[in-house]
C-alpha cells in the first residue's frame, strides 16, 4: 500500500458525544497512541478499511466544545485544523453529535463546516434521543445544515457500514458558510485572506482571534496578524461573544424546526434519579468511599495470583536459561539484570489493568464527573482538583497507574500538583519493608484491648503518608505559577451502560504504554544496578573465592559456601562500596553501611528491601526468608556499642524514611514521561528524598 | 442584580447576562445563553460546587463561576 493513497480522517466531537467509541469501532485493534509533534497531548490514530478496499488513516482528536480551546489538548483540535502542513492536517472530517443534546453539540459543527475542510456529520447516541422522545427529522436537517448526515448507535453499531459507505464518496465542501462572520470584521478578513492567501473567510477571521495561539505561525507572521487587528479595531472578547450568539441563534431555529420533543416534562429520567442519591450529603460519600473500598481491595486481592504467577514464571524462565547458557558473565547478566528488571517491569501489568479496568468503568457509565463534583471543594483548599481524587487513591496500590490516570484533570498545574505529590501515599511495595520493620520493633499487644498495636503502627504509617500529600499539594500551590486559568465548566453526562470493547481497549492500551515507555527505563537502571553489585574494585572483591574458602573452612557445604560468597561479593562491590561511601551521611538516622547497600538498591523497587537485606545477612533464598530475617535482624549488635542494632529509634527511622523517600524508578521513569522531562521528577526526586532524610532524622532523635 | 449562585435548589430562572467577559464566552459555549432558562439541579453537600440544567443537559461549575451569571428577577 502506498503512504501517498491513503487518506487522512480526521475525528471530531464534543466530550462524551460516543467519540471514542465509534473511534474503536472504526478502527478495532489497529490503533497505535503517539504524541503530536511539539505538544504533550497523546495522538490516538488507527486504521481503517473501507467498502471500496482503500484504507484510511482515522485520528481520534481529544474532545472538545468548541474551536476556541480551553485546555492544552483542546489546543490540537485548531492546530490540526487550522495548519495545512500539519503532519495530521485531515482530508476528511467526521464530526460527531450526540443527537440526543444537539444544540450545544451543533456549535463545533458549524465552525468546522465554514473552515471549508470536506466533513459528514454524524449523529451519535440515537438510542438515547429515542429514550428522551426526541423525534429527529434528519432530511429536514441534512438540509438545513446543508451537509450528509449519517445516524449511528455506537453502542450497538448501528450505522457504522453505512458510515465507511459514505466516507469513500466525495463529501460536500460547502461554499457559502453556515454563519458568515464576514459582517463581524470585513477589512481584518479582507487583510488576512490576501496576506496568507486563504480561500474562506472564517479561516482569516480565526487566524485573527486565535493569532496568539497558533503554533504554527512564526513571530512574524503573529506580528502581522496583531498590526491589521489594531489597524481595523479588531477585539478578540466582543467578536466572539458575536459570533457565539450568531450561531446559536441560527443552530435553534433549526433544531426547533427539525427537532421535536414528545417527553412529559414533569416525567424524571433514570439519570436524574441516580443523581439524587449519589449526590445526597450521605449517602454520596458513602458510596464514592465504598465503592474506593472496593477497588482497593481488588487491586490487592486480584492482582496477587497472575503477579506471583509473572513472577514465578520469569524466575522459572531465568533459571531455565542459567541452565542452559554456560555459566559466565552473559548469563549472569541476562538472568539477574535483564529478566529481573523485565521482571520488575511486567509484575505491575495485574495492578495496572485491574485499576485501569476499574477507572475505564467509572468514567464509561457517567460516575467519575459525579465523583469529582463530590470532591472538589475538598481538594480545592489543598491546591488540587475534584478530579485529583482518583490518581491519590490510586497511589494506594501503586503510583505508576495513579500517575497515567492524572491524565483526566485538563488543568496543567492542578495535574502537574497531583503528580507530584501522589508518591507519598503509601502504595503496596512498601507493604514488605513496614511488615518486616513493624515485626521487629514493634510489640504485639493490644491498645484498649481492641486494636492491634502494630496495625496501629501500619495504619499510621498510611495516615503519614497521605498527609505528606495533601501537606506538599498545599505548598506547592502557592509555589508554581501559571497563566492558564483553572475551570470548572464540566459537564455531567447521562448515565450509560459501559462499553466492553471501551473497556477492554482501555486496559490493552494503557497496559501497552506502560510497558514500552516505563520499561525501557526500568531494565536501563536494572543493569546498572546489576553492574553496580556485580563489580568491585577492590583486592577484596577480586580475590572474593579464596577469602571465603577460608572464612566458612572446608567443613561447609557447597551451599553455605555460595551464601556467603554472594555476601561477601556484595559487601566488597560497587554498591557496597558505595554503601560505605554514604555511611557518614546516614549515621545521624541511625544506620549502617549494610542498610546503606539496601537502600541504593530499594531505589529500584522498595520490595528489594527484603532481598538485599537477606543476601547481606547471608540468608539462603529458600528458607522462610522472613521470619528468619527477622531473627537476624534482631541479633545484630551495633560494631561500636554492642547494643542491639535494630533499635526501635532505627526501626522507626527507616519506616518513616521509606514512607517519604522516592526510591522508585519506575515511578520516575512515568513521571518524566507524563511531564515529557527530566525536570520534575529530578525536582520530585530531590524533594521527597529530603522530606525523607529530615523527617528520619527527628525520628530518630525522638526515639533514641 | 441576582447572579445564579443565589438560586435555591430546584429554583429556576432566565439568564441575562454576565459580569465577566473572558468567562461568558466559555459559558455561551455550553449553551448558557442570553435569554436561556436555567435551574438549579443539584449542590454539592458541602454548597459547592453546583450542577445546572441548561440547554438540555446537567452543567456543574463552581460557585464562583455561577456567581458572574446575572439571572433575571
Amino acid at each position: 500500500m502506498s503512504k501517498a493513497k491513503k487518506i487522512k480522517i480526521a475525528l471530531v466531537g464534543n466530550p462524551n458525544s460516543g467519540k471514542t467509541t465509534l473511534f474503536n469501532l472504526l478502527t478495532g485493534l489497529n490503533q497505535k497512541t503517539g504524541n503530536f509533534p511539539g505538544v504533550t497531548v497523546d495522538k490516538k490514530s488507527g486504521f481503517c478499511k473501507l467498502p471500496d478496499s482503500s484504507v484510511a488513516e482515522i485520528i481520534d482528536l481529544p474532545g472538545t466544545y468548541s474551536i476556541y480551546p480551553k485546555t492544552l489538548d483542546e489546543q490540537v483540535v485548531q492546530d490540526v485544523l487550522l495548519d495545512f502542513n500539519h503532519p495530521q492536517h485531515p482530508d476528511k472530517v467526521i464530526v460527531v453529535a450526540d443527537a440526543s443534546n444537539l444544540k450545544r453539540n451543533l456549535l463545533l459543527f458549524t465552525q468546522i463546516r465554514d473552515l471549508g475542510i470536506p466533513l459528514v456529520l454524524v449523529l451519535n447516541m440515537m438510542d438515547v434521543a429515542q429514550l428522551k422522545k426526541l423525534n429527529i427529522d434528519l432530511r429536514g436537517l441534512s438540509i438545513d445544515l446543508g451537509i450528509k448526515i449519517v445516524p449511528t448507535n455506537s453502542h450497538s453499531g448501528d450505522g457504522i457500514s453505512v458510515l465507511k459507505e459514505a466516507l469513500t464518496k466525495p463529501l460536500i465542501r460547502s461554499k457559502r458558510p453556515f454563519y458568515d462572520t464576514y459582517e463581524l470584521a470585513p477589512r481584518t478578513i479582507d487583510k488576512i485572506k490576501e496576506d496568507f492567501q486563504l480561500e474562506e473567510n472564517y479561516r482569516a477571521y480565526q487566524f485573527a482571534q486565535q493569532s496568539v495561539r497558533l503554533n504554527f505561525l512564526s513571530e512574524k507572521e503573529k506580528q502581522i496578524i496583531d498590526t491589521i487587528k489594531t489597524d481595523n479595531g479588531f477585539y478578540d472578547v466582543p467578536t466572539q461573544t458575536q459570533e457565539t450568539l450568531g450561531r446559536y441563534q441560527l443552530i435553534s431555529d433549526i433544531v426547533d424546526r427539525n427537532i421535536k420533543n414528545s417527553k412529559d416534562p414533569l416525567k424524571k429520567s433514570i439519570t436524574e434519579k441516580i443523581d439524587r442519591i449519589v449526590t445526597h450529603p450521605v449517602l454520596g460519600y458513602l458510596i464514592f468511599f465504598v465503592l474506593l473500598l472496593l477497588i482497593f481491595q481488588a487491586i490487592f486481592a486480584w492482582a496477587e495470583a497472575p503477579m506471583n504467577w509473572i513472577e514465578g514464571g520469569i524466575a522459572e524462565f531465568s533459571n531455565l536459561v542459567r541452565n542452559v547458557l554456560p555459566e559466565g558473565v552473559i548469563t549472569d547478566l541476562i538472568t539477574n539484570g535483564i529478566l529481573a528488571g523485565l521482571a520488575g517491569v511486567l509484575v505491575f501489568i495485574p495492578q495496572i489493568a485491574i485499576l485501569f479496568a476499574f477507572i475505564a468503568l467509572l468514567e464509561e457509565s457517567g460516575y467519575m464527573s459525579r465523583a469529582v463534583f463530590l470532591m472538589d471543594k475538598f481538594m480545592r483548599k489543598f491546591g488540587l482538583n475534584g478530579k485529583s481524587v482518583v490518581p491519590l487513591i490510586s497511589g494506594m496500590a501503586c503510583a505508576i497507574p495513579a500517575i497515567m490516570a492524572t491524565r483526566n484533570i485538563e488543568n496543567w498545574k492542578d495535574r502537574l500538583i497531583t503528580i507530584f505529590v501522589t508518591p507519598f501515599m503509601s502504595c503496596s511495595a512498601r507493604l514488605p519493608v513496614y511488615a518486616i520493620l513493624i515485626g521487629l520493633v514493634v510489640p504485639e499487644e493490644s491498645v484498649l484491648g481492641i486494636f492491634n498495636l502494630q496495625g496501629l503502627v501500619l495504619q499510621a504509617l498510611y495516615l503519614l503518608g497521605f498527609l505528606a500529600a495533601i501537606g506538599s499539594a498545599f505548598v506547592m500551590q502557592f509555589l508554581l505559577k501559571t497563566k492558564e486559568r483553572s475551570y470548572f465548566i464540566m459537564e455531567l453526562p447521562g448515565y450509560k451502560i459501559p462499553s466492553w470493547k471501551n473497556i477492554g481497549l482501555t486496559i490493552y492500551d494503557k497496559s501497552k504504554t506502560f510497558v514500552f515507555e516505563a520499561g525501557k527505563v526500568i531494565i536501563a537502571i536494572s543493569i546498572i544496578l546489576w553492574v553496580l553489585a556485580s563489580y568491585g574494585w577492590s583486592d577484596n572483591f577480586k580475590n572474593a573465592e579464596s577469602n571465603v574458602q577460608l572464612q566458612v573452612g572446608s567443613q561447609a557445604t557447597e551451599e553455605e559456601y555460595e551464601i556467603a560468597l554472594n555476601s561477601y561479593k556484595l559487601e566488597h562491590s560497587i554498591a557496597g562500596s558505595f554503601g560505605k561511601l554514604i555511611e557518614p551521611a546516614i549515621r545521624p538516622l541511625g544506620y549502617d553501611w549494610k542498610i546503606g547497600i539496601a537502600l541504593i538498591t530499594s531505589f529500584a523497587a522498595r520490595e528489594v528491601f527484603v532481598g538485599t537485606m537477606s543476601t547481606i545477612y547471608s540468608i539462603g533464598t529458600n528458607e522462610e526468608s522472613e521470619t528468619t530475617i527477622r531473627e537476624k535482624l534482631r541479633n545484630e549488635k551495633n560494631a561500636e556499642t554492642g547494643e542491639p542494632m535494630y533499635s526501635p529509634a532505627v526501626g522507626f527511622s527507616l519506616m518513616v524514611f521509606y514512607a517519604f523517600a522516592m526510591q522508585c524508578m519506575s515511578t520516575l521513569a512515568i513521571v518524566y514521561r507524563e511531564t515529557k522531562g527530566w525536570k520534575w521528577p529530578m525536582i520530585q526526586m530531590v524533594f521527597m528524598t529530603t522530606v525523607a532524610y529530615l523527617s528520619a532524622l527527628i525520628t530518630y532523635n525522638i526515639f533514641s | 442584580m441576582k447572579s445564579l449562585d443565589q438560586l435555591k435548589k430546584h429554583e429556576k430562572g432566565i439568564i441575562k447576562g454576565f459580569s465577566d467577559d473572558t468567562l461568558s464566552v466559555k459559558l455561551m459555549e455550553m449553551g448558557c445563553l442570553p435569554g436561556t432558562e436555567v435551574s438549579v439541579d443539584l449542590i454539592a453537600p458541602f454548597g459547592d460546587p453546583i450542577a445546572i440544567g441548561v440547554a438540555g443537559y446537567c452543567l456543574s461549575l463552581r460557585k464562583a463561576e455561577a456567581a458572574c451569571i446575572m439571572i433575571e428577577d
